[in-house]
């Protein structure tokens, strides 16, 4: 990790621990608050400074790391699985050497096997680098540096919130080791499959240490959440009124709240499973005959689960892609040299999509045997969700519209995400149509959607958030044009890889196969198969050459000569190149104005910190 | 042996590109910024450009290339209005596609950065934003009341001389149950399932309704008459798949469902239709139950009304070839005692 030089010499003010305190050039402690913070910070030790730290960019950092360790063994778990959907009659002998004979005999991987990869890729994927590797990065990094704190509202409860994210990757790491490997019943963990141990290889131990891995996840997503909430709504640095945040903040606050609200009824939903897979109860479990035995549960709900678990899932995905909206919308402003299009109704939308988020969720269960009533309800909210998001897209276009494009590799990154959000938002019109999803469930087309739509447009939105604050993080560049091979490689595979699933759904291929040429119906994609794989491992192989990049110019890259290399506006390019614990040098700066002020009057950019000058009038 | 070329050839391309890249920026120090910049937003505006020209024809392609292997043609009665809700709604959201990514990529390309621009100051237009929120809420309330109306056409109620099929999802294969001549299921009871006795449903064979059940290994359907299936599953959730007929419903244990259609192509048409001689069609598990998930697979025949009635009449119930005279059998003769 990079090392700041200047945080134990000279500092006029010294930040001491928390929020409010510091002590002046004087000696003085000034106070806002009570006084219970007494040591100094200057004298970190290796412990306190990299390992338990409660410094946020620290955290931050702690986030982005194991976020990215996550984003490789999801992503390889995605290429072996690939690998028997692409060459299901090939036999590759590393696979056996790899994973041994009980879960790849003969060079060919089992449907077991098969479907704990599947399960902890969708995991690994939406929770541990979707949600904890971009909103815990970023919300972590960048609130207390674009508002103008010091630092989050309460620092311990921060670091705890990451050392709970790296408690529950610990546990879901040593659940692949057990004997009869992970959990293997969908990353949905539906009951009866998840609520029976004896259902499936992966739904004993493996599933008892998934339930506890999300558990330990929602308590850090949780704490996150909370100190985001408060640190925006109350560290903000004067002049900073909520009409001039960033969007990125706009997009943290909204997410936060989501996240709040949601993530408990997750948790309470994995209690119930906890307690039918233990404890005899039976919430989820009614009338089961399974191997030779017919259980006593009797008057359990299956499809309770499924609400439950959906009244997270569907503010999860907004959770996952609302984080990546304010990212790209900053990203792109300050790289288009003009204002984000209707900052205003960019913020309505998102406030919009986060209410919508709540009562859409039953679209995951048309085809339960719902009540029809009860599913054209959620029709409507659903298909309802649409409009604000087309309008964010407008807005972004609108953006482009007339500036002056300098492509970075992070604006390159989110313009890519709004072509993806296009192509895999629209797809959701079909399947939020209850007749038409009569169709699509379940099938390919569904795969195909969520990926484009969530999986990789917010990776886009994480890559563009990575290459632009980089500077920022690390005090070098990353190199540029490994930055534009990335991107290239991952735009184009991306869309190989995932527009051809939606023919195969149409088709009526369904997820979750091992196997597709047991049917007549769609026997005919082998070829189409192969292509898809080949595809999936040139993108993965692009990824590594992001993880080279990163990683090596943390240590070898350019180093940042300038304190705003992207000559934006928003405040945390008025801290240091390298800043220290508690961000500025001094007082922290005054707002003026909002973060959008480019080509204003003429003038390329101009800080929040610059002051209005006569007859200017303020916008926002 | 390959997988270490494999394995080579991609690390060596990797040092290649990185090799590039430290020139590249070497270079691009040197040349100074302001003109590094302009050369890579010329490039980079270009790709764009490039990329939105190829990745549409190539789209195009593909979809001409794929055609015949997309949307089967519908045997279902409801199966033509999930169609053409379909089509609408391609329509609709296609042409937005072509506009916003057309937009998307022509922007990058025609306002890629030059040292000396600058951008135009417009941070908002009211008017604009309520237009192109009121459009897309129209459009949108238009797919909600087609859908919502074919919803409610393909949900309402089976009619009253439907035939009714029960399906039985298990790990890793399909029970499906006719109710024979009586038109009466047999009650049938979990508890009495016994996979060792081969009484797989749990049927009750003291109920005179069980004795005609049938249990055939293929679903045949009769030709433009309407069909409900009573859906379940005995140990966790399946899905009752039938993507020819636009069929999805789950099987709940526990929870019984079900969903009726009236199929419209004989099984002998569609092998006309689709030149495929070998056509069936088939009922495929659509939700994870297992390692056997992607196995669970039962032919359904669509026949003329004399194939059916000739199938039916072949049809031996259950109770005879499997029951009678079995342990199971509740009329059987109490067996002597061992002597």
């Amino acid at each position: 990790m990079h090392t700041p030089d200047e945080v134990t010499t000279n500092k006029p003010k010294q930040y001491l621990g928390d929020s409010v305190h510091f002590q002046d050039s004087q000696g003085e402690i000034h106070d806002h608050g009570h006084h219970h913070h007494e040591e100094t910070h200057d004298d970190f030790n290796f412990v306190t400074k990299y390992i338990f730290s409660q410094d946020h960019k620290m955290i931050a950092k702690q986030f982005l790391v194991t976020g990215i360790f996550w984003a490789i063994v999801g992503g390889l778990l995605s290429v072996i699985f690939r690998l028997q959907l692409g060459f299901p009659d090939t036999h590759f002998p590393i696979l056996t050497a790899a994973f041994g004979n009980k879960w790849a005999p003969d060079g060919q991987i089992t449907p077991d096997f098969y479907n704990m990869l599947t399960t902890m890729h969708g995991t690994i994927l939406v929770f541990f680098v979707l949600t904890a590797g971009l909103s815990g990065t970023f919300s972590n990094f960048l609130i207390p540096l674009q508002v103008g704190a010091r630092d989050m509202a309460a620092p311990f409860l921060n670091m705890l919130s990451y050392w709970f994210f790296f408690a529950a990757s610990v546990v879901m790491l040593i659940s692949f080791f057990v004997p009869n490997g992970a959990s293997d019943v969908g990353w949905t963990a539906y009951p009866p499959l998840s609520g029976l141990r004896q259902s499936s290889e992966g739904s004993g131990l493996g599933t008892d240490m998934w339930i506890t891995g999300i558990a330990l996840f929602i308590f850090s997503a949780i704490l996150g959440g909370l100190n985001y909430i408060t640190t925006i709504l109350n560290l903000r640095t004067k002049g900073m009124s909520m009409a001039k945040m960033p969007l990125t903040i706009w997009a943290f606050l909204i997410t936060a709240i989501l996240g709040l609200l949601s993530f408990p009824v997750l948790l309470g939903a994995a209690v119930l499973l906890i307690f039918d897979r233990g404890f005899g109860t039976s919430f989820y479990l009614s009338d089961i005959y399974i191997k030779g035995t017919a259980l006593p549960n009797h008057g359990g709900s299956a499809i309770l689960y499924q609400h439950l678990f959906w009244f997270l899932g569907h503010p999860e995905v907004y959770i996952i892609i609302l984080p990546a909206f304010g990212l790209v919308s900053e990203v792109m402003a300050t790289n288009a040299r003009k204002p984000i299009f209707g900052y205003k109704a960019m913020i309505l939308s998102m406030l919009a999509i986060a209410v919508l988020a709540f009562v859409v969720w039953a679209h995951h269960m048309f085809v339960t045997g719902l009540n029809p009533l009860i599913g054209s309800v959620f029709v409507f909210l659903t298909l309802l969700v649409a409009v604000p998001s087309a309008i964010k897209v407008f807005n972004w276009l609108a953006t482009l519209w007339r500036g002056n494009l300098r492509f970075t590799p992070g604006m390159m990154f989110a313009i890519g995400f709004v072509s993806l959000f296009i192509s895999g938002g629209l797809t959701g019109i079909f399947l939020g149509n209850s007749a038409l999803d009569l169709h699509l469930h379940d099938s390919y087309f569904v795969i195909a959607h969520f990926h484009i739509v969530m999986g990789v447009s917010a990776f886009f939105g994480m890559f563009a958030g990575v290459y632009h604050w980089y500077p920022k993080m690390f005090a070098r560049h990353m190199n540029n044009t490994m930055g534009y091979v990335h991107f290239w490689l991952t735009l184009i595979g991306a869309y190989l890889i995932f527009w051809p699933m939606h023919y195969e759904g149409l088709s009526g291929l369904p997820r979750r196969y091992f196997i597709h040429s047991n049917f007549h119906s769609f026997n005919h994609y082998g070829p189409l198969n192969e292509f898809i794989t080949i595809a999936a491992i040139m993108v993965f192989c692009a990824q590594l050459l992001f993880v080279f990049n990163f990683f090596y110019s943390m240590y070898k890259g350019r180093k940042l000569t300038e304190q705003n290399p992207w000559k934006s506006n928003s405040i945390e390019w008025t801290t240091p190149i390298v800043p220290g614990h508690g961000n500025w040098d001094g007082d922290i700066p005054t707002v003026y104005r909002w973060p959008y002020d480019y080509g204003k009057n003429g003038i390329d950019f101009q800080p929040q910190t610059t002051p209005l000058r006569e007859g200017e009038t303020i916008h926002g | 042996m390959t997988t270490f070329l494999v394995f080579l050839a991609v690390f060596l391309l990797g040092m290649v590109i990185f090799q590039i890249s430290r020139v590249n920026e070497q270079v691009s120090v040197l040349k100074g910024e302001e003109k590094a910049h302009d050369e890579t937003d010329n490039l980079s505006g270009r790709m764009f450009l490039w990329f939105g020209i190829i990745g549409m024809a190539a789209l195009f392609w593909s979809v001409w290339k794929f055609k015949g292997y997309l949307l089967p043609e519908a045997a279902s009665e409801h199966g033509h209005w999930v169609d053409s809700m379909f089509n609408v709604t391609l329509i609709l959201t296609g042409i937005v596609f072509l506009i916003t990514q057309a937009a998307l990529f022509w922007f990058a390309y025609k306002y890629r950065g030059k040292t000396g621009n600058i951008g135009y100051y417009y941070p908002e237009n009211n008017k604009v934003e309520m237009i192109w929120t009121i459009i897309p809420a129209i459009v949108l309330t238009c797919l909600v009341v087609i859908g919502l109306y074919n919803w409610f056409k393909i949900m309402r109620p089976a009619p009253a001389d439907a035939r009714q099929v029960e399906i039985t999802g298990t790990q890793w294969y399909w029970i499906v149950r006719y109710p024979g001549a009586d038109g009466k299921f047999g009650k049938k009871e979990f508890n009495l399932i016994s996979d060792d006795n081969g009484n797989k449903l749990g049927e009750d064979f003291t109920d005179p309704n069980s004795k005609d059940d049938i249990y055939p290994s293929e679903m045949h359907l009769e030709v433009n008459k309407p069909v409900q299936l009573q859906i379940n599953a005995r140990d966790v959730i399946h899905d009752v798949g039938l993507p020819h007929f636009r069929i999805k419903m789950d099987a709940v244990p526990g929870i019984p469902t079900h969903i009726w259609f009236t199929p419209t192509i004989t099984t002998d048409d569609m092998k006309v239709k689709t030149g495929d001689p070998d056509f069936v069609y088939e009922l495929a598990c659509d939700q994870l139950c297992g390692a056997g998930h992607s196995a669970m697979r039962f032919v359904v025949v669509v026949d003329t009304h004399e194939e059916y009635e000739a199938w039916l009449a072949k049809q031996k119930s259950f109770y005879e070839s499997m029951v009678k005279g079995s342990p199971m059998d509740p009329d059987a003769p109490k067996k002597m005692a061992a002597k």
